[in-house]
């Protein structure tokens, strides 16, 4: 019998139904994995588990769990469920710890607040708990508190917390979203190891494919609230019957075809860049210490080439960044851009600021909400001597909107009325409309689904056909450098480990640390292989 | 912590250092002589002279910064202008008034506004809300010298359970004296009652929508228990930040309310050496104020790290 039964649960927010006859089983010690892009209803699933939807949805159906009929569950009933019976584990572990109360604390109170235990004896279990899931004693006092820990030990406390009292069902929404490939693979063990000991099931929430594809016993492919197909891994994606569920597949492991590079001749020197940050004082009168971030860092960039920079958070990428966009000084070395410095005398250097331009992360915060599309794509206007007006600009605009796949008339729009993918093509626009010689592409796709993602490195690639253009591609995401970049620089805690043609570091990396980037990132499964041997293995 | 209770303390010390430099040149640039003053406009020069003298004007100004600063810094404020007496009696006198007034008005709108910022945010957009923040609408809207005419009307007039005016003092006892205090307190209190409503009804609000809320949730907390546990210290400090604002304001903004019920509170004393051009009692009561929203501040700041260890960490 299953643990979990999901029953054609529907559901709707004021009329707008958000799931529509969705039905899946969980079993014991088994991990069932909910795929599919943002809107498909794969978290508000999770959520309708514990019946923690927004006050207004309305579910019919059934959620069974363990013959219980949740939907059926009075409130009161339900609190006695969550945390004992099924525990949840979050998308983002910065913020799903309360900042200021104790690990030791909000472990102890899934214990507390369902009345199993004295609090000395929670305290244990907490304890327990905790170092059951690699925080150990020594290290990580009960009285620690949330920021004193990195993002992905906090996700180990919101673990703790899910499983303080070995619930029978445990439902991670994104767990691994937000942390570094190594942090994730690690992330991803402890979760498999839990399921194996306790014989929990597991309802596991991604968009990643490639993290379903490793650990899922079965997988279910949703789209605008509906499952479009399941089935044991190995079988679906052998089979991959639905349109949708191979579009999945493809679009996650999206190859883009570049031009040639042209013969080498420099546009961007790095030079023994150091950038240092002063940390605070310790002692009144003491020295205060620094923090080497970008240290000793030296490359160059020819012109037409594509470059890629990974490493994990806190590695130096974004500080690098910022310094080659000259909007912070280095404290020794070169930036030179053309052969001119891109900071000098005390702030950038205009002349070499406007042959350069930058496209950030987020869609939804880099775009003032109260400007047109043409106001916002013309900022970087400001960095010429004589910007274009009148019918020129408008030229422009048209140009650089076309550029990017969108239609000119789009100029007169706000923002907000645009999607994820729409607003990140807005940006590169914004950033083609000076007609740069070098782009940086900070973590740019990073935010978007899979399919939108294919749709903008292609986007890339004929922008590299039509306009020559010369990147740094910036990300934490591997398999995307691989495909859109010729050479790639690994970076890890402020120096550049590694540096080479992309294809040769990726297929044969030379420092451990790239060995252990690669070795961490989680992989699609080679189709062929899986079609040649149909049965359990 | 105690870096931390160290670094506030030092910042402290150099705010009251510059307050008082500050103060002191700000009046001795306000023009008109306190000596040709008292002595109206047909004294003799030699008189004034020597009045000047006798006052301690004569000397150069950083020698009467020093003086002023080392009176006070042993208790000895200077005399007044006008009335001959000491002024560190004087201010003392109403102090005994003003601060137990404050006290009382602060605790007051914050037994009123802590239950009701929870309520109406634990039931955001239902008619509790709705009637909470209505009121707390009024509260702001109407002038406490208002609420205080209203209070008379009823409790002393009608009722006759105060006195319309005056305070008893504290030597007819403390109940009688606080007695005296009840209702210009409850005037002072009622408008930020209202604004701390507010604020603390805000504050929560955004913490509801926080993530681990939702974890605590998760959990099996009911809304209830997730409300108190994780979200009233969270939503603190915003609302002590207005604590420590509203506390200085209430020392010295009483004025109003101190005239409507007749009190020999500092705001009048101010408002009466201000007329006279006491400048001595005017510099004295202006440092004590500053003194007072000082250590509020810093008061404010310790509870702060209290609430959130993220601020003890950072020194």
């Amino acid at each position: 019998m299953s643990l979990l039964e999901i029953t054609d649960l529907s559901m709707s927010i004021c009329g707008l139904e958000i799931l529509k006859r969705v039905s899946l089983n969980v079993g014991p010690g088994e991990i069932v994995a909910v795929t599919g892009e943002s809107g498909s209803g794969k978290s508000m699933t999770a959520l309708a588990v514990m019946q923690l939807l927004p006050d207004l949805a309305r579910c019919c159906g059934a959620v069974r769990l363990d013959g219980t009929d949740l939907l059926a569950a009075t409130e009161p009933e339900l609190c006695a469920i969550r945390g004992r019976s099924v525990g949840m584990v979050f998308q983002e572990p910065t913020t799903a710890l309360n900042p200021v109360r104790t690990i030791g604390d909000q472990v102890a109170e899934t214990v507390l607040v369902h009345g199993a235990m004295r609090p000395e004896q929670a305290r244990e279990r907490a304890r327990d708990v905790l170092d059951r899931v690699g925080l150990p004693a020594d290290r990580f006092a009960m009285s620690r508190y949330p920021h004193e820990l990195s993002g992905g030990q906090r996700q180990r406390v919101v673990i703790a917390m899910a499983i303080a009292l070995q619930p029978k069902m445990l439902i991670a929404d994104e767990p691994t979203t937000a942390l570094d490939v190594t942090t994730q693979a690690q992330i991803l063990d402890l979760l498999k190891g839990l399921v194996a000991d306790y014989g929990m099931g597991l309802l596991m929430i991604t968009h990643d494919l490639a993290v379903v594809a490793d650990m899922a016993d079965r997988i279910v492919v949703m789209r605008n609230g509906e499952v479009v197909e399941s089935g044991a891994t190995r079988d679906l994606l052998a089979g991959m019957r639905h349109p949708y569920t191979r579009m999945l597949f493809e679009a996650s492991d999206h190859q883009v075809a570049l031009p040639e590079p042209p013969a080498p001749q420099p546009l961007l020197q790095v030079r023994g860049a150091v950038r240092d940050y002063r940390l605070p004082r310790t002692k009144l009168f003491a020295d205060p210490g620094h923090f080497r971030a970008v240290d000793d860092v030296s490359f160059a960039l020819n012109r037409g080439e594509r470059l890629g920079l990974v490493g994990e958070s806190g590695c130096g990428k974004s500080t690098l960044t910022r310094a080659i966009l000259g909007l912070e000084p280095v404290q020794s070395g070169q930036i030179l851009l053309d052969g001119e410095p891109v900071f000098s005398g005390r702030r950038p250097n205009l002349s070499v600021r406007r042959k350069m331009q930058v496209v950030f992360q987020d869609p939804f915060g880099s775009f003032n909400p109260r400007h047109r599309v043409d106001r916002l794509i013309t900022e970087p206007f400001h960095l010429l001597d004589t910007p274009p007006k009148g019918a020129a600009r408008r030229d422009a605009i048209a140009a650089a909107l076309s550029a990017v796949g969108l239609k000119p008339g789009d100029a007169t729009r706000y923002i907000h009325e645009f999607s994820g993918g729409q607003r990140q093509r807005i940006a590169i626009a914004r950033a083609l409309i000076v007609r740069p010689e070098l782009i940086l592409f900070d973590e740019a796709v990073s935010a978007l689904d899979v399919s939108v993602r294919a749709r903008i490195l292609d986007l890339l690639a004929e922008l590299c056909r039509t306009y020559d253009l010369t990147y740094l591609f910036i990300s934490h995401d591997l398999s995307v450098v691989r495909s859109v970049t010729d050479r790639v620089l690994v970076m890890q805690a402020g120096r550049i480990v590694e540096q080479g043609e992309t294809r040769a570091v990726f297929d044969a990396p030379k420092h451990p640390y790239t060995r252990s980037l690669i070795a961490a990132a989680p992989r699609l499964p080679d189709l062929a292989s899986l079609r040649r041997t149909p049965d359990h293995v | 912590m105690l870096r931390y209770s160290i670094k506030r303390l030092m910042s402290l010390a150099i705010s009251l250092a510059v307050a008082s430099l500050v103060i002191f040149l700000v009046i001795e640039v306000a023009p008109g002589d306190p000596a040709s003053y008292m002595l109206g406009i047909n004294a003799q020069p030699d008189t004034v002279a020597a009045l000047r003298a006798e006052l301690g004007l004569d000397v150069s100004r950083p020698v009467r910064y020093l003086a002023w600063v080392g009176g006070m810094l042993s208790g000895d404020f200077g005399t007044s202008y006008t009335y001959r007496t000491p002024v560190a009696g004087m201010i003392g006198d109403r102090l005994w008034v003003s601060l137990p007034l404050a006290l009382l008005a602060l605790m007051l709108s914050t037994l009123i506004a802590f239950p009701a910022g929870i309520y109406a945010a634990a039931r955001r957009g239902r008619p509790g809300d709705v009637s909470v923040m209505g009121a707390t609408q009024l509260g702001i809207a109407v002038p406490n010298f208002w609420f205080a005419m209203m209070l008379v009307l009823i409790f002393a007039v009608d009722l006759r359970w105060f006195r319309a005016g005056g305070f008893a003092g504290w030597d007819k006892g403390f109940w009688v004296a606080m007695h005296s205090l009840t209702l210009p307190a409850i005037s002072l209190a009622l408008p930020q009652a209202a604004i701390l409503t507010r604020v603390m009804r805000s504050a929560l609000l955004d913490i509801l929508g926080e993530d681990f809320m939702r974890t605590a949730r998760a959990k099996g907390l009911s809304r209830r228990q997730t409300l108190w546990r994780h979200g009233v210290r969270n939503a603190l400090i915003p609302v002590l930040t207005i604590i420590g604002l509203q506390f200085s304001f209430l020392l010295a903004g009483s004025i109003i309310i101190e005239q409507v019920f007749n009190l020999p509170g500092l705001g009048r004393l101010v408002f009466q050496s201000i007329s006279s051009r006491d400048l001595i009692v005017v510099e004295s009561v202006v440092m004590l104020l500053v003194f007072a929203v000082i250590v509020v501040n810093f008061l404010v700041d310790l509870a702060y790290a209290a609430v959130d260890p993220r601020l003890r960490a950072r020194t």
